[in-house]
């Protein structure tokens, strides 16, 4: 798998609050919030994860916010197996970031080409 | 007659009973044994034989892709994450899906229709001329085996004399399989573990208005806290099975300790006198 | 962080008394944090004496609820509930929430719209302190369904205390249903406890081919090995024709019994039990790369 960025409309960051300088939130489908960037305009703008406390298939809920928002790159932590095949079904690449730093430090590592992808 | 056994600790011998109450009493009367632990069933260990399978199904949706506009309106139903709307296709998730049906009611152009897929089955055997063994087994993978439940339970049901062994534990399946029945056996051990989790079930028990009895197996004799609180709960103690290597030996290996040692089938036709007349009592 | 369930197929194996001596063992050198997901018979906490921290409700799905006084008593809801939910009493139509599974669809076709989900308590969570570490455990409200939706969220709460730490110990349900699948997705290992007799083998081999789909490395352990070496020597061939690592066999020992009445873990007397535990664990310890 190449670590370079494909050609890409939006990033998506799981996050622990609003905006780029929240926190990185590693899992994936009970993330607080999803924070996504254009990658063309830079434009930032966080949606509430209201999936995030549910019982089951939290982490296809996750995926499908992920289609609706059009993200084809997330970054996140870790992906369990449904959200996986999801995500994966859909063409959404995936890079880990576990540095627990914030959105904004997750992207700038993704744009040095730093971050593995593991999907 | 509609007897279940159960316990909240795993291990304590629930089907151990059930099998050896079942045998005792099918060399008096016809009797049916039915294994509601449909996760791990263990009764046709005790009764090999020949069987004859019933299918056990459930009701999961089929996509019509033609009719499908990915409108997106069954994934925003379905409350339990069983359906992905992608840009060009459906993606379902069945071992998440719980088939309540809703995705079939809520697509505006009828492009979900429901398919049965398999769930699990009814094993049925004739181990004895009076005994008929009933098996529920849920399929690996899946992770409700409630129809399976309801399905051996339903194949039983018009049988006289019903004897049902339950999973461990005090949840959904517990609940299903004791519901309805005239009388519980709790098989419990003289243990901290065994004593917790017998006052667990029987308070699970007690709120689904079936009355109770005890067994205690594995007894070494010092049971002082279980004879206690069966006492205050008013739950007579009908059978000990002590813990003997003998004992434990007989029934690892598959055996009936009813059929093989001296004695036990007159204490099992005993227990299953008392157990019925706990009934009587009650009424 | 390392995450090892210790789970059975069949219930009575020893999970409890083998997962309280391996958190006894590792706690000595290791930062750890447990969690009991055996749910609906949670016995972790009576050999450890935990002081509970804090109290969280858990609600499991909302549960439909009918407004008697919006309620127009067609019977649609009672038509289209798949779970047997909703009971008609004199024309008024209501839900047992006990059975209700919180799908939506009665809400969906009540024409008069007097369906609203509630929440409702199912259970609680306790975070405790333990001498050995924390430890996350459960009770389910007798009666109340969903012991899967609580298992994932004690695991959830003891994965957050635990992710600076080196263990995660979880003491699995038996079976292999809605719980088991809850307790073993996204462990790093599973210990499977096993006993050697017919139920024992047969619950062994269902539970493998679950674990099988979870891609989770799967370490064995036979419990009262020495009660029956004929089926202890199938368990063992099993393992060996499936690429099991077999952690190890425990003897029958009467320590085991003395431990758990006098509730404290195995591990703190030596006995022939004792020090197989402590064999098991430096086998999973060294293939789990711990440190």
């Amino acid at each position: 798998m190449s670590n370079n960025p494909v050609d890409i409309m939006k990033i998506c960051v799981t996050a622990k609050g609003s905006g780029i300088d929240a926190q990185v939130e590693e899992r994936f489908g009970r993330a607080p919030y999803f924070v996504f960037i254009d990658e063309e305009s830079g434009d930032a703008q966080t949606v509430q994860n209201a999936g995030a406390g549910g019982a089951g298939g939290v982490g296809i809920k996750s995926a499908q916010t992920m289609v609706d928002n059009d993200a084809k790159v997330v970054i996140t932590g870790q992906v369990g197996g449904n959200a996986n095949s999801a995500l994966s079904a859909a063409g959404i690449a995936v890079y880990e970031y576990r540095a627990g730093g914030s959105v904004k430090d997750a992207v700038a590592a993704y744009r040095a080409g730093t971050l593995a992808r593991i999907l | 007659m509609q007897i279940v056994i159960a316990s909240g600790k795993g291990g304590t011998g629930k089907s151990t009973v059930a099998a050896n109450l079942a045998w005792s009493r099918a060399q008096a009367a016809p009797v049916t044994l039915v294994d509601c632990d449909v996760e791990e069933p263990n009764l046709h260990l005790f009764f090999p034989g020949g069987h004859t399978d019933t299918p056990v199904t459930r009701l999961v949706p089929a996509f019509d892709s033609e009719r499908c506009t990915r409108c997106g309106d069954c994934g925003r139903f379905c409350r339990f994450g069983a359906i992905a709307v992608l840009k060009d296709r459906v993606l379902f998730f069945p071992e998440i899906c719980h088939s309540c049906g809703g995705c079939a009611l809520v697509c505006p152009n009828a492009a979900i229709t429901e398919r049965p897929i398999s769930l699990g089955r009814i094993e049925e055997r004739h181990p004895l001329p009076d005994l008929r063994l009933i098996s529920g087994v849920m399929n690996e993978g899946e992770a409700v085996g409630i129809p399976v439940i309801q399905a051996a339970k339903e194949a039983a049901a018009g049988d006289a004399t019903v004897i049902l062994d339950s999973s461990p534990g005090t949840a959904c399946p517990v609940i299903e399989t004791v519901k309805g029945s005239d009388v519980c056996v709790l098989v419990t051990e003289a243990t901290p573990f065994g004593l917790h989790d017998l006052k667990l079930a029987a308070e699970v028990v007690s709120s689904l208005g079936v009355p109770a009895c005890v067994v205690i197996n594995r007894s070494c004799g010092d049971e002082d806290e279980t004879e206690a609180f069966c006492r205050e709960q008013g739950l007579p103690v009908f059978l000990r099975i002590p813990f003997s290597r003998e004992i434990a030996a007989v029934q690892n290996r598959g055996g009936l300790i009813s059929r093989d040692l001296p004695g036990w089938q007159t204490a099992f036709a005993g227990l299953y006198e008392q157990v019925v007349s706990r009934v009587e009592v009650q009424r | 962080m390392k995450r090892l369930a210790v789970v059975s197929g069949k219930g009575g194996t020893g999970k409890t008394t083998v997962t309280a001596a391996i958190a006894d063992l590792a706690h000595r050198d290791l930062d750890l944090v447990m969690a009991d997901c055996d749910v609906d018979a949670a016995n972790l906490e009576l050999l450890f004496s935990p002081n509970v921290q804090e109290t969280i409700p858990y609600y499991g799905m909302k549960c439909a609820q009918i407004d008697p006084d919006i309620c127009i008593s067609c019977g649609a809801c009672a038509e289209h509930c798949r779970f047997g939910a909703i009971l008609e009493e004199k024309a008024i139509y209501r839900v047992e929430q006990a059975d209700c599974e919180g799908c939506g669809v009665c809400e969906h076709v009540c024409p008069a719209g007097a369906v609203t989900f509630v929440e409702r308590k199912h259970g609680e969570i306790y975070r405790s302190t333990t001498e050995l570490g924390p430890l996350f455990h459960a009770r389910l409200i007798p009666g109340s369904g969903t012991s899967g939706l609580l298992v994932t969220e004690v695991k959830e709460r003891a994965l957050e205390a635990a992710a600076d730490r080196d263990l995660l110990l979880i003491d699995g349900p038996p079976g292999i249903g809605c719980p088991l699948i809850a307790t073993v997705t996204g462990c790093d290992a599973v210990l499977i406890v096993t006993e050697p007799s017919m139920s024992g083998r047969s619950d062994l081999e269902r539970l493998v081919r679950v674990c099988e789909g979870f891609r989770v490395r799967m370490f064995l352990a036979v419990n009262r090995s020495d009660l029956e070496e004929r089926i202890t020597a199938e368990i063992l061939a099993f393992c060996a024709e499936k690429g099991i690592t077999v952690a190890g066999l425990i003897p029958f020992d009467d320590a085991v019994q003395r431990a758990v009445c006098s509730h404290r873990p195995l591990t703190r007397t030596p006995s022939p039990a004792s020090d197989a535990v402590a064999a098991i664990w430096a086998v999973i310890r060294d293939e789990m790369g711990l440190p």
